[in-house]
C-alpha cells in the first residue's frame, strides 16, 4: 500500500555522500605543485632572512648581551667592546614621532578634502599627485632635505628655540641648528604622508552613508556631519593608518643617514645636531665595518627587523578591524 | 491659518527662537509649482504641481521609478546634495520659496525634517544623546534635555521601551524601535514638516502599525508628507494622496491628486483607478 | 483634478550653488586686506622675513573670515567655515613638496645631464676635474641589469604565489598570505643585510649586481604578489566556470584564460614593483657596493647602480662631484616617476578596456 511505503521511506535513514575524486590530470598536478612551491618559497625566504640575521648577531649578541638595549655608545671594535643601540631607539622612535605630528594633520585633512569637499575634478588629480609622491626614492627626500629643507629652516628652527625653548624639546645649548631629529623627522614625515593619506581616505571613504545622510537632512553643517559621523567612524582606522606611517618611518635608511650627524647621547633636543637612527648607523658605518662592527650592525638590523614586524602587523589587524567590523550599516 | 511667529518665516536669517517650541505651531503649508527635476541630462520628474496643507497627512504613491523619492528630496533640498543634480521651479514653504539665493540649506532643513527608508541612528551615540543630536549639531541651545528627550521620543511611542536605557548605545534596538528614534529625532528639532521616504518598506507590519500611529499621533503639529509604496498604509493614514506616473523614457509626473477617500474609491483619471485595482504596478 | 501637461519643452533648471568666482570674491578681499595690514605691522614691528609674513597672513584670514561669518551667519556656519578652510588648506598642501622637490632636483641637476653623462664612467675622472667630465654610464647600465634581474626573479615567483593564494584554501595560502603581508613591511636595509650576511659573506660571493638583485627581488615580491592577488581575484567567475564546462584542465583555465584575462593588472604590478626597487639604494650598499667603472658582469664583481652613484658623489666634499651626484639624481627621479606613471596609465586603460 502505497501511504504505508511512504512512511518506510520518512523513516529511512539520508544516504552517506559519495566520495568524489576530482580527477586531476598530471598538467593540473604540476601547476598546483609549482604554484604552491612558490608560496612556500615565501615562507623559505622569510625564514632565511631570520636565519641568516640571527646567525650574524650572534656573536655580537654574545658579546653585548642585554646591555645591548641599554649601552649608549657605540664602538664594537674597542677592547672592551662596548655598545649598544639604546640611543638609536630613541632617535628612531623620536624620528618617527615627529615624523607622524607633521603627517598625521596632513593626512586626515587632505583625505576630508579629496572625500567630502573637493569635486572630482579636482579630487582624482590630486589622489594622483599624492601617491607620485609615494614614489619618489628615499635618496632624492634625502638629499633635498640635506641641501633645500635644512638652510631654510634654520631660521624657524631659531624662532622656535627662541621663542618657546622653555619646553625642554625646543632648548638647544649651543645655537647650531642643523642635521637635527626636527629636521629628520619633517623629511620622514613627508615621506609617509601619501600611505597615511591613501589609508585614511580609504577608511573614511567607508563611513555609512545612510547616516551621514540623516545628519544632514537634520539640518547640520558639513564639518557638523564630518565631526559627528565620519570621524568617530574612523577613529580606529585613523589610527590604524598612523602605525602603518609609523612602521614606514621606522625602516627609514637613506634619508636619515644624509641628514643626521650621529652621536650616542640621548637628547630632548631635537633642534640641536644629532641623534640617529638603527637603519642610518648601519648605513653610515657599513663601508668600513670590520668583523665585529659588522656583527654589531646585523644585530642592530636584527632588533630593526623585529620593531618594524610587529608594528606593521598589529597595523594591519587594526586597518582590517576597522573595515571589516563597520561593513554592516 | 494657524498664527505663525514673523521670525519663523524669513528662512534666510540666522535668528533662531531661543527655546524650540514643539507643537504649538500646527504644522507649515508646503506648496510645489512646476517643479522639474534632473540627474544630470536625464529627467525624472516634471512639473508637478502640489499643495500639502497645515496640519495634514499628504501620501504620494505611484510604481517604482516614477520619480516619488527624487521629488521628496527636493522638498527639503536633499536632492541637491548629488554633484549632477538640478532643478527648476519652486518650493514654498508657508509662502517663501526655500531655493530662494542666498537662503541657508542647513537652516531651512531645520524646518523640513525627515525620515528614511533604513533606520538610521547615528551608530556611536546613545539613545538619549540620538534624540538630541540634531539640536547640537544646530547649536540650538536646550535648557531642559531630559524633558526634550522624554517629550520627542513619547511623540515617537518609544518612551515606554527605552526609559529605562537611555544610554544605551543605539545600535541595540530593534529596526522598528531605530526608525521611531529617528522620528524623535527629527521631531526634536521641531519642524514645521516631516518628510517620510517609504519609512516603513524596511520593517515588519507591528512595527509598521507603530509607525502609523505615531504619524496620526503628530499630524496635526506637523505637516507629513509621506511616500509608500503600500496603497492601503496611504488609505489608512492620509487626508491627501498623489499619484504619480513615468511612461518609459519619460519624466514621472503627477497624474491626479486629491483627497484621499475621492481618489481612491472614485478615481477621475483611469490610469490611477487601474494602478489602485493592481492591474499593475 | 488630473493634470497632465502637453509634452512641451521642460524648464531651464536653476542656478543653485554659488559659482566659483562669487564663493572666491569676498575671501580674496579679506585675503587682501590682511596681507597689507600685516606687511605694515611688519614693516614697523621687528618681526620679518616672508615665511613669517605669509603664515601671519594666513592665520588672520581664517580669523577675519571666519568673524566675518560669525557676523552674519552664527556660530554653526562659522565653525563650518574654518574647517572649510583648514581642510582645504591640508589638500593643497599634499602638492606642494612634490612640487618643490621635482623643481629642485630639476634645478641643481640639469646641467649635469649632458650627453657626456650617458656615455662616460668614472673610471679616469681625477679629483680636479670638472663636472662635465666622466660620467655614469656605468650606474646605468648596473641600474638596468640588477632591476632587471630582480623583476625577472620576483615576477614569475610572485605571480605563481598570487595563483596558489586564489585558488587554495588550505593552510598553507594561509600561512603565506600573512607572511606576505610581513615581508612588504621589511626595511630595505634589512633585505640588504640579509643578501649580504648570506651571500656576499657565508657564500663567500662577494659583492655582485646579482647580490643586489636578490635582495631588490626581496622588497619587490610582496608587491607583486599581493597586487597580482587582488587583480587575479577581480576576474569573472564566470569566464573560469566556462573554460572548465568546456572541458579545459584547470592548469589551461589558469594560464590560458585567467592570467590573460588580468593582464593589465599584472603589468601594473610589475612596473609598480620595479619602480619601487629602482630608487632603492639602502640594500645595494653591501651588495652591489659600487664602483666607477663599467661591470657588465652583473654575477661577480662589484657594480653600480644610479642611487648608489648619487649617494657616493653627493656625499663627497669635491662640489664636482656633487654636481655629479645631482645628475644622477635627476636621471633616477625621472626614470622613477616615468615608471610609475606608465604603471599607473595601464591600469587606468584597463579597467577601461574589456
Amino acid at each position: 500500500m502505497p501511504e504505508v511505503d511512504l512512511l518506510l521511506e520518512a523513516a529511512r535513514p539520508l544516504p552517506e555522500p559519495r566520495q568524489i575524486t576530482p580527477g586531476l590530470t598530471t598538467g593540473d598536478r604540476v601547476f598546483r605543485f609549482l604554484a604552491a612551491a612558490a608560496a612556500a618559497g615565501v615562507l623559505v625566504i622569510l625564514g632565511l632572512v631570520a636565519l641568516f640575521l640571527v646567525l650574524e648577531a650572534q656573536p655580537a649578541l654574545k658579546v653585548a648581551g642585554f646591555k645591548f638595549f641599554t649601552t649608549f655608545e657605540w664602538n664594537p671594535d674597542g677592547t672592551p667592546a662596548h655598545f649598544g643601540i639604546a640611543a638609536l631607539i630613541y632617535g628612531t622612535a623620536m624620528i618617527a614621532v615627529i615624523a607622524l605630528v607633521v603627517a598625521l594633520p596632513i593626512a586626515i585633512g587632505s583625505a576630508l578634502f579629496v572625500n567630502e569637499y573637493a569635486p572630482a575634478r579636482l579630487g582624482r588629480p590630486l589622489v594622483a599627485l599624492l601617491d607620485l609622491l609615494a614614489a619618489v626614492p628615499s635618496l632624492i627626500y634625502g638629499m633635498w632635505g640635506l641641501y633645500y629643507l635644512q638652510p631654510h629652516l634654520q631660521g624657524t628652527s631659531r624662532w622656535l628655540t627662541d621663542h618657546v625653548g622653555f619646553i625642554p624639546f625646543f632648548h638647544t645649548s649651543r645655537p647650531v641648528f642643523g642635521s637635527s631629529m626636527f629636521i629628520a623627522g619633517i623629511v620622514v614625515g613627508l615621506m609617509v604622508l601619501p600611505i597615511v593619506a591613501s589609508v585614511t581616505r580609504e577608511v573614511l571613504s567607508q563611513a555609512p552613508r545612510g547616516v551621514c545622510e540623516a545628519a544632514l537632512a537634520l539640518g547640520s553643517s558639513r564639518w557638523g556631519m564630518i565631526r559627528s559621523v565620519i570621524l568617530p567612524f574612523g577613529r580606529s582606522g585613523i589610527v590604524g593608518a598612523a602605525m602603518l606611517g609609523l612602521g614606514r618611518a621606522l625602516g627609514e635608511t637613506i634619508a636619515i643617514a644624509l641628514i643626521l650627524a650621529f652621536n650616542f647621547k640621548i637628547t630632548t633636543q631635537i633642534l640641536a645636531p644629532g641623534g640617529g637612527s638603527v637603519a642610518g648607523l648601519i648605513a653610515n658605518n657599513f663601508g668600513e665595518a670590520g668583523d665585529a662592527q659588522r656583527h654589531a650592525l646585523v644585530a642592530a638590523g636584527l632588533a630593526l627587523f623585529v620593531i618594524t614586524l610587529i608594528v606593521n602587523t598589529l597595523a594591519r589587524i587594526i586597518v582590517n578591524r576597522t573595515s571589516k567590523g563597520k561593513m554592516e550599516d | 491659518m494657524t498664527d505663525i511667529p514673523a521670525a519663523d518665516v524669513r528662512i534666510e536669517t540666522a535668528v533662531l527662537p531661543d527655546e524650540p517650541s514643539p507643537f504649538t505651531s500646527g504644522g507649515g503649508t508646503m506648496r510645489a509649482e512646476g517643479l522639474t527635476a534632473w540627474f544630470g541630462k536625464h529627467c525624472i520628474v516634471a512639473g508637478v504641481d502640489m499643495d500639502m496643507p497645515a496640519g495634514s497627512v499628504t501620501s504620494i504613491i505611484g510604481p517604482s521609478g516614477c520619480g516619488k523619492s527624487t521629488f521628496i528630496r527636493t522638498l527639503n533640498r536633499m536632492h541637491e546634495l548629488v554633484p549632477t543634480a538640478a532643478m527648476a521651479g519652486q518650493v514654498l514653504l508657508d509662502g517663501v520659496d526655500i531655493y530662494a539665493p542666498g537662503s541657508r540649506p542647513a537652516l531651512m532643513r531645520l524646518r523640513i525634517g525627515m525620515v528614511f527608508q533604513k533606520p538610521n541612528p547615528f551608530p556611536t551615540m546613545s539613545i538619549g544623546e540620538n534624540v538630541i543630536s540634531g539640536l547640537k549639531l544646530a547649536g540650538i541651545p536646550c535648557r531642559d534635555k531630559a524633558e526634550m528627550t522624554e517629550r520627542c521620543l513619547t511623540r515617537a511611542g518609544l518612551w515606554s521601551e527605552v526609559k529605562d536605557r537611555l544610554g544605551a548605545p543605539a545600535g541595540a534596538l530593534s529596526g522598528g524601535q531605530q526608525q521611531r528614534l529617528c522620528i524623535a529625532r527629527s521631531l526634536a528639532v521641531s519642524p514645521r514638516v516631516l518628510l517620510m521616504d517609504e519609512p516603513c518598506s524596511a520593517l515588519d507590519p507591528s512595527s509598521t502599525m507603530r509607525i502609523e500611529e505615531t504619524i496620526r499621533d503628530i499630524r496635526h503639529q506637523v505637516t507629513i508628507v509621506i511616500v509608500t509604496h503600500n496603497m492601503q498604509q496611504a488609505a489608512r493614514v492620509s487626508d491627501y494622496t498623489a499619484f504619480f506616473l513615468a511612461d518609459k523614457g519619460d519624466p514621472g509626473r503627477i497624474v491626479e491628486f486629491g483627497p484621499t477617500g475621492e481618489l481612491f474609491n472614485a478615481p477621475n483619471d483611469p490610469r490611477t483607478e487601474d494602478y489602485i485595482h493592481g492591474r499593475f504596478g | 483634478m488630473a493634470a497632465t501637461l502637453p509634452a512641451a519643452a521642460l524648464p531651464q533648471p536653476r542656478k543653485l550653488r554659488r559659482s566659483f568666482r562669487e564663493a572666491v570674491e569676498r575671501p580674496l578681499l579679506t585675503a587682501t586686506a590682511v596681507g597689507v595690514a600685516m606687511a605694515l605691522i611688519f614693516a614697523v614691528t621687528p618681526l620679518s622675513g616672508l615665511p613669517g609674513w605669509a603664515l601671519c597672513t594666513y592665520v588672520g584670514f581664517v580669523v577675519a573670515d571666519a568673524f566675518d561669518c560669525y557676523r552674519t551667519d552664527g556660530p554653526v556656519v562659522a565653525k563650518d567655515r574654518i574647517a572649510t578652510i583648514l581642510v582645504s588648506t591640508a589638500g593643497v598642501c599634499t602638492v606642494v613638496p612634490l612640487i618643490l622637490i621635482v623643481a629642485y632636483v630639476v634645478s641643481k641637476g640639469l646641467h649635469g645631464v649632458t650627453k657626456a653623462f650617458f656615455t662616460e664612467t668614472l673610471e679616469k675622472v681625477g679629483p680636479n676635474d670638472p663636472a662635465t667630465v666622466g660620467g655614469g654610464k656605468h650606474a646605468i647600465i648596473g641600474t638596468i641589469e640588477q632591476v632587471g634581474l630582480a623583476a625577472l626573479l620576483a615576477t614569475p615567483l610572485g605571480l605563481m604565489t598570487a595563483v596558489h593564494l586564489t585558488q587554495s584554501r588550505g593552510r598553507l595560502a594561509q600561512v603565506t598570505r600573512v607572511l606576505v603581508d610581513a615581508m612588504s613591511g621589511i626595511p630595505s636595509i634589512v633585505a640588504g643585510l640579509f643578501i649580504y650576511t648570506m651571500w656576499v659573506v657565508r657564500f663567500h660571493e662577494g659583492f655582485s649586481g646579482l647580490a643586489a638583485a636578490m635582495a631588490l627581488s626581496v622588497l619587490m615580491l610582496p608587491t607583486v604578489a599581493r597586487t597580482a592577488e587582488e587583480v587575479i581575484k577581480l576576474v569573472p567567475n564566470g569566464l573560469r566556470e566556462s573554460s572548465l564546462a568546456l572541458g579545459a584542465p584547470e592548469w589551461k583555465t589558469t594560464l590560458r584564460i585567467i592570467l590573460p584575462a588580468a593582464r593589465s593588472g599584472l603589468v601594473t604590478a610589475t612596473v609598480l614593483g620595479v619602480s619601487r626597487i629602482a630608487g632603492e639604494t639602502a640594500p645595494l650598499l653591501m651588495t652591489a657596493f659600487g664602483s666607477d667603472s663599467v661591470n657588465t658582469n652583473p654575477w661577480h664583481g662589484a657594480q653600480s647602480a644610479l642611487p648608489l652613484f648619487a649617494f657616493q658623489r653627493v656625499r663627497n666634499a669635491i662640489p664636482s662631484q656633487i654636481a655629479r651626484g645631482w645628475a644622477g639624481a635627476l636621471v633616477l627621479i625621472m626614470l622613477v616617476l616615468a615608471l610609475f606613471t606608465l604603471a599607473r596609465a595601464v591600469a587606468a586603460r584597463g579597467r577601461k578596456g574589456p
